[in-house]
């Protein structure tokens, strides 16, 4: 490793960097945010979607498979046009704000959360659904327990949105700017050490990003076990 | 049958694409009766009960509940007065006893623990109270949705071959516990190719043929002493079709 010019001993002092923690904080905010309101809006769609057949849902479901597939940097292009100074959103002020990047980001994430809750709702048995029907649920209740009996594939479906958007670059580097205490996220200061050769810090900010997706992870699994019990 | 009836069906047909799988003329069942739909398999048994669960809507004629139309989709608070077990029952991925409490807690009433606790008890299913209902075996599912059935207090219950997977011991748990209900006023429709399960729990029998009712009437009279020369041949065992 002394070639490269890193060791162990550079890596520790890497994690004793004050901005490590600011960086940690605002790339959990921003994915936070961001997945918060990509599965309050993705789960439902997805689910209702799911539930109901209805005309054009073969184009409906199309464009929610492509969206899953959208390269992030595309997504930060059309967003950073819509923040733009020309832009029709202009006025708000958001670009190279963490706002922007969580804008982003939750359009990242939505279709893979819709697209993917979609297809775990529509997998649960049709007979599922007559059952819980002549138990006496109502449509609600019955919609309720349907996603529920999914819920492995709906965790799976935040899950996947999370690990897209906390490891994307293209997006949160266009709209956000990686400006220095202010929107620089992990990706984005991974990108800048290893450009400016600081490979330690680089590598250090690179551990830290696994630590938070397992975390993360981690939590949103105990969660899918406790819905699992009720 | 004195009062007016349960459940009234008027020149019902049920089509699948251009399939004919259910065309009765004329059926009754009375309130608090017990009414065996004899037939073999692929009758139209499922058919019917599905119609009387209001899972589905006739293709054609007249299907009344207390007295009520109930072509399209009755309110929810008259589906809660009728329940189906089916014949591959779904259990949902809970707890057993999570399982028996749903009818409950859709109905916003509290599960009692010792009501539960009963119905557990009474079909061999204490042991299992929270072992996950979907790791157990068919016999296992079969006798847990029944008791998820019953836990909610039914005033319909629907029961389509609610013995199959069982083994004689367990045939007859779940026989005492539908003769226990039938002597509280539950009106059951159960549908079954088993005659003598029909003899020893039914106050009619009807015998349904492709979807047709051949025959029915006291269960007495339908299994002993049946007019229809195809119910005879039914019940002696013969492939009717």
């Amino acid at each position: 490793m002394r070639e490269s010019g890193t060791d162990v001993s550079d890596l520790l002092t890497e994690f004793r960097r004050p901005e490590l923690l600011q960086i940690v904080a605002l790339t959990l905010r921003v994915s936070g945010v961001a997945l918060v309101l990509a599965t309050v809006s993705g789960v439902p769609i997805g689910a209702l979607l799911g539930l109901v057949r209805f005309r054009g849902q073969r184009l409906v479901t199309l464009l929610l498979y492509t969206g899953m597939g959208l390269p992030p940097v595309v997504v930060g292009l059309f967003v950073y046009l819509g923040l733009s100074n020309s832009g029709p959103f202009g006025s708000l002020g958001w670009l190279f704000t963490p706002t922007a990047m969580i804008v982003a980001q939750a359009i990242i994430a939505f279709p893979l959360v819709a697209g993917l809750t979609m297809t775990a709702v529509a997998g649960v048995d049709r007979a599922v659904r007559q059952q819980v029907f002549a138990l006496g649920a109502s449509r609600w209740q019955s919609a309720w327990t349907v996603v529920l009996e999914a819920r492995v594939g709906v965790t799976a479906a935040i899950v996947a949105a999370f690990g897209g958007i906390i490891s994307e670059v293209g997006a949160v580097m266009l709209v956000g700017g990686n400006i220095d205490g202010q929107t620089r996220v992990l990706t984005t200061a991974i990108v800048l050490y290893t450009r400016q050769g600081e490979f330690a810090l680089a590598i250090a900010l690179g551990l830290v990003l696994i630590a938070v997706a397992f975390g993360a992870n981690v939590m949103l699994l105990r969660l899918q076990g406790r819905l699992g019990d009720r | 049958m004195t009062a007016a009836p349960l459940y009234r069906l008027e020149s019902v047909r049920q089509q699948y694409g251009g399939r004919v799988v259910l065309d009765i003329d004329r059926l009754e069942i009375g309130r608090g009766e017990t009414l065996a739909v004899l037939g073999p398999s692929g009758s139209g048994k499922s058919t019917l009960l599905r119609l009387l669960q209001f899972l589905e809507r006739p293709s054609a004629g007249r299907l009344w509940f207390d007295g009520q139309p109930a072509e399209s989709e009755p309110p929810v608070d008259v589906r809660r007065r009728v329940t189906t077990v089916f014949q591959r029952p779904f259990v949902l991925t809970r707890s057993v006893r999570a399982n028996l409490a749903f009818g409950l807690r859709v109905r916003g009433r509290a599960d009692r623990p010792a009501d539960i606790d009963r119905l557990l008890d009474a079909l061999g299913l204490a042991a299992l109270a929270h072992a996950p209902a979907h790791s157990l075996s068919g016999g296992e599912v079969q006798r847990v949705a029944l008791a998820r059935a019953l836990a909610f207090d039914p005033e319909v219950l629907l029961l389509d071959e609610p013995t199959a997977n069982l083994d004689p011991r367990n045939v007859r748990l779940v026989e005492d516990l539908i003769r226990d209900r039938r002597a509280r006023g539950v009106t059951i429709v159960l549908a079954t190719h088993q005659i003598f399960q029909a003899r020893r729990l039914a106050d009619r029998a009807a015998l349904l043929l492709d979807g047709q009712v051949v025959e029915a009437g006291p269960a007495a009279q339908v299994l002993d002493h049946a007019a229809d020369p195809r119910t005879r041949a039914f019940l002696s065992g013969d492939m009717v079709y």
